[in-house]
């Protein structure tokens, strides 16, 4: 391994071959025979080559990041402990501080011996300190979470709920640690003293943030740690709105407000203080070395490294994408260099030469690293949320490092409308009485149906109970409701009532957990519920500094285990209190049940040609209806997960050997509960695995250790890795998968290979799949994962990991190295005034609530009919804004831009400035919009409520519903127009711009002469088609051959230019080519009839045409090419030798028409005479008969002698021939 | 009007091996007197076409090009008036105006250092004064406009029939006052490929839904209807989600017999008789 990593830094082998050799196994075939020889002898060792890799690095870094492993181990055993059962035994864990991916003992070669060595005991305090803690995620949080070592969680007090105790207590009388804010009341920020609400003024440089009106207190990033004075004194004092004392007042609300989520978490997702004591290394000083690009040392070993590292992780080779950012962020943030441990005494005999030296020296090093990789995956990162692309543009070292880099993200992060929203929902209602299953016919018996009633009550009862006190710090819920449910379980004897209460816990559990980002929506306008749409903007606002307050802190790093957070705790433990086997039988069947016809929904499908502005509303909600059952699908699978492996699951440590054989062999024997492998095979196939996938590992996630070993399992797991390594993300095709999509995938599937349970080297020793991945499709080619169904909001409601990345930066800008645990928020003032308005606020919620109750009294129709016109109302809305207000904003820029072009003459002037100047013209009045959008849904939605509920609607009803419908008809049409205006008048203008350009371009002048048809024209005019296929026989019968009787009659020849006129005339049927067509053939007409080649009709003796009908025909030829034409008429074609030489083969040979004709063209301005004069002068240079280049000669002489002014009557024809009294016919 | 299947094969029958020339088609009026010329034209020149693609390889080997050229050459040395060119085209049985392609492109090849490129030969072809062989530009001339199936000027013409049958097609729809969508508003709106019109409500038309009209200007046989379903209708099809289609041919013969496919003479009449036989709709069903 390390001899691979050598001979790429001695560069022996190219970084590409590397890569190639590390994917592809067996294909050698690109490399050169050199670097392809270096590295066969090293083919066992391909496999082993990126865990070497990473473990490598994280190794390489333990000095920098001090504080534990940042990419956390896997956390072993957390999965099997069961949350909430009491009497779990304590578990010696496996150190979470081995190293991630433990070398095998077998492959190691001598050269990797020492560091595979090392790999046993990497860094940081005692790995193998235990734990009390049974809790599936409090375990794990410990472990991931660096610095956490030395420090027990808990002890095994009560059962579900860990008493927090720190072993160590906070010294709250450390300014330091504990700056005073304003009167924090001493019991939640002794347990979580990371709540600081600390207004964190902005410095300057970050430029991004928004002005800030009322925090004036110096820049934090000259104060390391927040001045506690600066907080009470100077910011309240001056320059603040009247709403500061309401401020103050928030404050106080919104700390209660955080007590109780910190309480009401009953699950691990409870920030836990191991972040806790600072080390004693950096206790000291907590200034951050400064990064200097300057001072990177052995810059291209680091160069090629990061090459390598980023390859593998854009070929998708390690195990989870997000962990790798994660860690490479946590190199970009690191603070400063360990110093103590400079001399690593494992670290130097032994070890090759280039490998001798620590790869990362100093912090540049590590920062220098950082920047290489993330340039690196710059797609990934500018497809994050807003909040982490901003802190990403506004990182100073970043920015000393790569500008590039830190420009495009700035753009990126200026472009980007992926604002995500993690704020849990407010409380759920429950699930109303539904007639159509919960009657009397439905049930066996009376009794039955009487006990079901009874049930419905018990259940819900025992949820408000839930929800009133599972905050409270004491209470337990076995304790509190334990033998309540199994009292009510016991009641349910037939099993047809089982199946009734199964529905209706499954209904109640998809109506409260299934989006547990459903606030979120209304940041893109998209509200996936009425409540978070009624006054969503103060809401949405509130709801945002709520979750910026009381998120949990942390979901327990980049890889947490499985947890089941909010009021999906309740469900579960409902579960494991209930031990039932009937119900959890009745569960399962019910779950896969709804699982199934979930997977299979037929979802719309993306239109590729409609990418259209207006488009996006209606294809938001198929975002959104799609997220919807996503979500469903996932929390579905969860607890089917649950339930269904719950009987394996137990906290002793995974069997090994022989036992572990027997269990093996009787596994096997179970059907799974749901034929999972099918579907995912299904929905490979289908094109659907951005829906199939996600829930699929929610599944996996519960499974125990036992399941990836056996065959059924194995099998889907080896899919999953096969699509891992498939979905490479810079691989973009037109119906393959979306980015977002599988940077979704990406997410949850490397999720899902660091859950304890799964065999750590099940993605290692695995054979490449290899690239022949190509699942055989029978569908169409557009399938779902084809279709950008997947926004940020969804991936990070899914992954909400990946929000680690953003807390990271935002530790690094806060100053604060989580000192205490979490990182420190900043409020921005946008906050403040949304607080201001607190009253309103408080009505709206109301209203909201209130609506929301209206919806329950009412039949469900109501709320779909009312949802529905809303949807549709908006959507409309948006369209009419489109087609009236843009549109004349587009008309006006367009006689704006004629005006521009007027005034700055030809050239015009640069188009990307025109449109700034139009723009900046023309967007202030986008504002008008939200006006015109309000007073358009106020006109609609009443209506269409009406015409759609029933006649007998009470009017009370009616108006309440029509009141919403306009409310959320106006929010849903405010929210996108408010975000989307400027940006469509900007793409339309654009648009117009550039048309008005590009018909401006080519040809200025054809375009205003151009003319249609006159008005009274009514199209009769012969078919250009029929004109020009008519004057080619009339050419093909003069060229010949012909029969002898053969010709055409004068009179048919007017005919033909008298259609030809009128043709040429109406315009109606003429298309460009055509009227070339038709111009060059009237020349060649014209030659033919000057050199008298036209065979006439007619007695033999006339077999020429007349002298005089000759010169009404040039004539109205003449006139055409003059009037009627409207493009150009190849003129010059008559004085070229091809047609000139026409003449040479007529006996006798006659000039004067010829004569006759340039004249004409002179006199009419068709020709000048210059241009007629070097036509004939190049008719010279052809090879003529002798007799014939004298008689040429004559005519231009003749011709150039003549005086401009034309006289009539010339005897042009004296020069050959004496004229056959030619009567002049001029007409 | 319809031409049966029939009447159809009876003409494609004397088009056997006939060059494509003026007197060919007259020939042709003559036997079918009451088949419109274009008609006729569109049947002769979509067979010639058939019949030539089928041939087009043989005269294309570089021995038949020699071969062609040096019979060329002989005969313009002895009367370079005479339409040697023609005369040979009409002899090996191939188009006229592929025939003086051939000879062209052999001309400039040996004339000019450096292979000529297509669009130098294409503009020699349109404006046959730029060929610097005065003779050859004769004769290339003369093949050119005697030609009724190939050549810069048939290629005009049928572009132009295709234009104005799309605005006729256009006038007749906004006559019956069938709400439409052009290929332009289409285009604007993001479609790549598109059908010339797409009717905003559908029309029945004889018990097929119609739902988007192309116009083909062009005869419809059974060939091109299936090369043309192939390539294009499919391809609506799939876009639009479109169950039914339809197009307008410039005459289709009655194909009973074609599978996935039943012709019917639609209601869109009043087409001007001077020129179009009337347009018969092609319903696909599917």
């Amino acid at each position: 391994m390390a001899a691979v990593l050598e001979s790429l830094l001695r560069e022996e082998v190219s970084v590409a071959a590397v890569v190639r050799w590390i994917a592809h196994s067996t294909r050698g075939s690109e490399d050169n025979p050199g670097e392809a020889a270096a590295l066969s002898s090293l083919r066992p060792l391909r496999k082993e080559f990126v865990p070497f890799l990473l473990n490598f690095l994280r190794e390489q870094s333990s000095r920098v990041l001090p504080q534990g492993p940042p990419t956390p181990a896997k956390a072993p055993g957390a999965s099997a402990a069961l949350p909430g059962r009491p009497g779990g035994p304590s578990r010696g864990s496996r150190g979470a501080r081995s190293q991630l991916f433990p070398p095998t003992e077998a492959a190691s070669t001598a050269a990797e011996a020492p560091l595979a060595r090392r790999g046993g005991r990497r860094r940081g305090p005692g790995p193998a300190r235990e734990r009390g803690g049974r809790g599936l995620e409090e375990g794990v949080s410990g472990e991931n979470l660096p610095g956490a070592g030395g420090r027990r969680l808990r002890g095994s007090g009560s059962p579900s709920r860990p008493s927090l105790t720190l072993s160590d207590p906070p010294n709250l009388s450390n300014l330091e640690e504990f700056p005073p804010v304003g009167s924090v009341p001493p019991g939640p920020a002794g347990t979580k003293p990371s709540r600081r609400i600390n207004p964190t003024p902005v410095s300057e440089e970050r430029s991004l943030s928004k002005p800030k009106t009322c925090f004036t207190s110096p820049p934090i990033s000259c104060v390391p740690s927040s001045q506690p004075s600066a907080l009470d004194t100077s910011p309240w004092g001056l320059g603040l709105p009247p709403g500061c004392r309401s401020l103050q007042e928030e404050r106080e609300m919104l700390r209660k407000e955080r007590s109780k989520q910190l309480q009401q978490s009953p699950t691990p997702t409870c920030p836990t203080p191991e972040l806790g004591s600072p080390l004693p290394s950096r206790a000291g000083s907590l200034t951050d070395e400064p990064a200097d690009p300057a001072r990177v040392s052995s810059r291209q070993r680091l160069e090629l490294v990061a090459l390598v590292y980023s390859s593998c992780i854009a070929e998708n080779l390690v195990p989870n994408l997000f962990l790798e950012l994660f860690f490479v962020f946590q190199l970009l943030t690191a603070r400063r260099m360990v110093t103590a441990k400079d001399s690593d005494p494992e670290l130097s005999p032994g070890v090759l030469d280039s490998l001798e030296s620590p790869l990362f020296q100093s912090i540049h090093d590590c920062v220098f690293f950082a920047v290489q990789v993330l340039e690196c995956h710059f797609q990934v990162l500018s497809n994050l949320d807003k909040g982490t692309l901003k802190l990403l543009a506004e990182n100073e070292r970043l920015l000393c490092f790569s500008p590039a880099l830190q420009g495009r993200l700035r753009a990126a992060y200026e472009g980007s409308v992926a604002k995500v929203s993690l704020a849990m929902p407010p409380s759920a209602q429950a699930v109303s009485f539904q007639p159509e299953t919960d009657n009397r016919a439905n049930f066996s018996s009376d009794r039955a149906f009487h006990t079901f009633k009874k049930q419905r009550d018990v259940f819900y009862e025992v949820l408000r109970e839930w929800e009133d006190h599972h905050e409270e710090p004491g209470w337990d819920f076995e304790k509190g409701l334990g033998s309540r449910i199994r009292a009510m379980m016991g009641q349910l004897s037939a099993a047809c009532s089982h199946s009734h209460f199964v529905r209706l816990f499954q209904k109640q559990l998809l109506q409260m957990c299934q989006s547990p980002g459903g606030a979120g929506g209304t940041v893109l306008g998209e509200a996936p519920d009425v409540l978070s749409m009624l006054g969503a903007d103060k809401l949405g606002r509130l709801w945002r500094l709520q979750e910026r307050l009381m998120a949990p802190q942390s979901s327990g790093g980049p890889c947490p285990p499985p947890t089941f957070p909010g009021c999906q705790g309740f469900f579960r433990d409902f579960i494991l209190s209930a031990s039932s086997f009937q119900f959890n039988q009745h569960l399962m069947d019910s779950l896969s049940l709804k699982i199934r016809e979930l997977n299979g929904l037929a979802l719309p499908q993306h239109e590729p040609s409609d990418e259209d502005g207006e488009s996006d509303v209606d294809w938001q909600g198929e975002r959104r209806q799609f997220a919807v059952v996503l979500l469903s699908l996932r929390l579905l699978a969860k607890f089917l997960g649950f339930v269904a492996f719950l009987p394996y699951r137990g906290p002793e440590p995974p069997p090994t050997g022989e036992l572990q054989d027997s269990i093996l062999a009787l596994r096997s024997q179970v059907p799974p509960v749901l034929d999972v492998r099918t579907l995912l095979q299904r929905g490979l196939q289908a094109r659907r695995a951005v829906l199939t996938v996600p829930w699929l590992v929610e599944f996996l996630s519960f499974a125990d250790h036992v399941v990836p070993l056996l065959d059924y399992y194995r099998d889907i797991f080896i899919l999953l890795l096969r699509l891992h390594r498939s979905l490479v993300l810079s691989q973009e095709s037109e119906g393959k998968m979306c980015f977002l999509n599988k940077l979704l995938l990406l997410a949850v599937l490397g999720w899902l290979f660091q859950i304890p349970t799964v065999p750590e080297d099940l993605f290692f020793l695995e054979e490449g799949p290899s690239d022949a991945f190509e699942v055989d499709t029978v569908a169409p080619e557009h399938g779902l994962d084809a279709a950008p169904v997947v926004d940020q909001q969804l991936l990070y409601t899914c992954c909400p990991y990946i929000g680690e990345l953003r807390k990271l930066l935002a530790l690094w800008v806060s100053g604060s190295s989580g000192r205490s645990g979490g990182f420190m928020r900043k409020i921005t003032p946008t906050t403040t005034t949304g607080l201001g308005a607190q009253p309103s606020q408080t009505s709206q919620g109301l209203q909201a609530r209130l609506a929301q109750a209206f919806f329950h009294n009412q039949p469900p129709s109501l709320r779909r009919t009312v949802e529905f016109v809303a949807e549709r109302i908006g959507s409309n809305c948006v369209k009419h804004i489109k087609a009236t207000l843009v549109a004349d904003l587009v008309r006006q820029a367009e006689s704006l831009l004629q005006e521009q072009l007027v005034t700055q003459g030809e050239e015009g002037g640069d188009p990307a400035q025109l449109l700034e100047i139009l723009c900046s013209q023309l967007c202030p009045h986008g504002a008008q919009a939200l006006a015109l959008g309000r007073e358009f849904c106020q006109r609609k939605s009443p209506g269409a409520v009406q015409a759609l509920l029933p006649e007998e609607t009470p009017a009370a009803v009616l108006s309440s519903a029509e009141n919403i419908a306009v409310g959320l008809a106006t929010e849903k049409a405010c929210a996108w127009l408010s975000a989307n205006i400027t940006a469509l008048i900007r793409r339309e203008v654009k648009a117009a711009v550039s048309r008005t350009l590009r018909a401006q371009g080519p040809e200025p002048a054809a375009r205003g002469e151009r003319r249609g048809c006159s008005r009274a024209c009514e199209h009769h005019a012969p078919l250009p088609s029929h004109l020009i296929s008519e004057i080619k026989d009339v050419l093909s019968l003069a060229v010949g051959p012909r029969d002898p009787d053969e010709g055409v009659s004068p009179e048919h020849l007017e005919q033909l230019l008298g259609q030809l006129g009128q043709t040429l005339r109406c315009r109606q049927f003429l298309c460009p080519p055509a009227e070339q067509h038709l111009a060059k053939c009237s020349v060649e007409l014209a030659s033919l009839l000057v050199a008298d080649q036209i065979p006439i009709l007619g007695p033999p003796a006339q077999y020429r045409l007349e002298r005089g009908q000759a010169r009404r025909l040039l004539h109205m030829l003449l006139s055409l090419w003059k009037e009627d034409f409207q493009g150009p008429v190849p003129l010059q074609l008559l004085l070229s030798p091809r047609n000139v030489g026409l003449l040479a083969d007529t006996r006798p040979r006659e000039w004067d028409l010829l004569l006759f004709l340039l004249r004409e063209l002179v006199e009419k301005g068709l020709m000048g005479r210059m241009e007629i004069e070097a036509c004939l002068g190049s008719l010279h240079q052809a090879q003529w008969p002798g007799d014939f280049a004298e008689e040429l000669a004559t005519l231009s002489n003749l011709f150039l002698a003549e005086p401009p002014l034309p006289e009539p009557q010339l005897r042009a024809c004296e020069l050959v021939q004496p004229n056959r009294g030619t009567v002049l016919a001029q007409s | 009007m319809i031409l049966t299947k029939a009447q159809y094969e009876e003409i494609a029958q004397c088009l056997v091996s006939v060059p494509p020339t003026r007197q060919s088609l007259r020939k042709l009026k003559q036997r079918f007197p009451s088949q419109s010329q274009a008609t006729l034209l569109s049947i002769f020149s979509q067979e010639y076409q058939k019949h030539i693609k089928r041939t087009h390889a043989k005269h294309h080997t570089s021995e038949a090009i020699e071969s062609y050229y040096q019979r060329y050459l002989n005969g313009v040395v002895k009367n370079g008036a005479a339409p040697v060119l023609l005369d040979l085209a009409n002899e090996v049985d191939y188009a006229p105006s592929l025939m003086a392609r051939l000879i062209l492109e052999r001309f400039l090849q040996e004339h000019e250092e450096t292979a000529p490129s297509k669009s130098v030969i294409n503009s020699m072809l349109r404006d046959p004064s730029q060929i610097p062989d005065g003779v050859l530009a004769n004769q290339v001339y003369q093949c050119i406009v005697n030609d009724c199936c190939y050549g810069p000027l048939v290629d005009c013409i049928k572009h132009a029939i295709g234009h104005e049958h799309e605005v006729l097609l256009r006038d007749l729809l906004l006559e019956k006052n069938l709400s439409f969508l052009d290929e332009d508003q289409l285009r604007a709106k993001g479609y790549d490929k598109t059908p010339d019109f797409i009717l905003q409500v559908p029309v029945a038309v004889e018990g097929h839904i119609i739902h988007w009209i192309e116009s083909k200007a062009s005869f419809g046989d059974e060939c091109s209807h299936h090369a043309y379903l192939h390539d294009q209708f499919w391809s609506y099809w799939n876009r639009d989600g479109i169950s039914q289609c339809c197009s307008g041919w410039c005459g289709t013969p009655g194909l009973s017999n074609s599978s996935a496919s039943a012709s019917q003479s639609a209601g869109i009449t009043g087409v001007r008789k001077h020129f179009l036989p009337g347009i018969l709709m092609k319903c696909v069903c599917k």
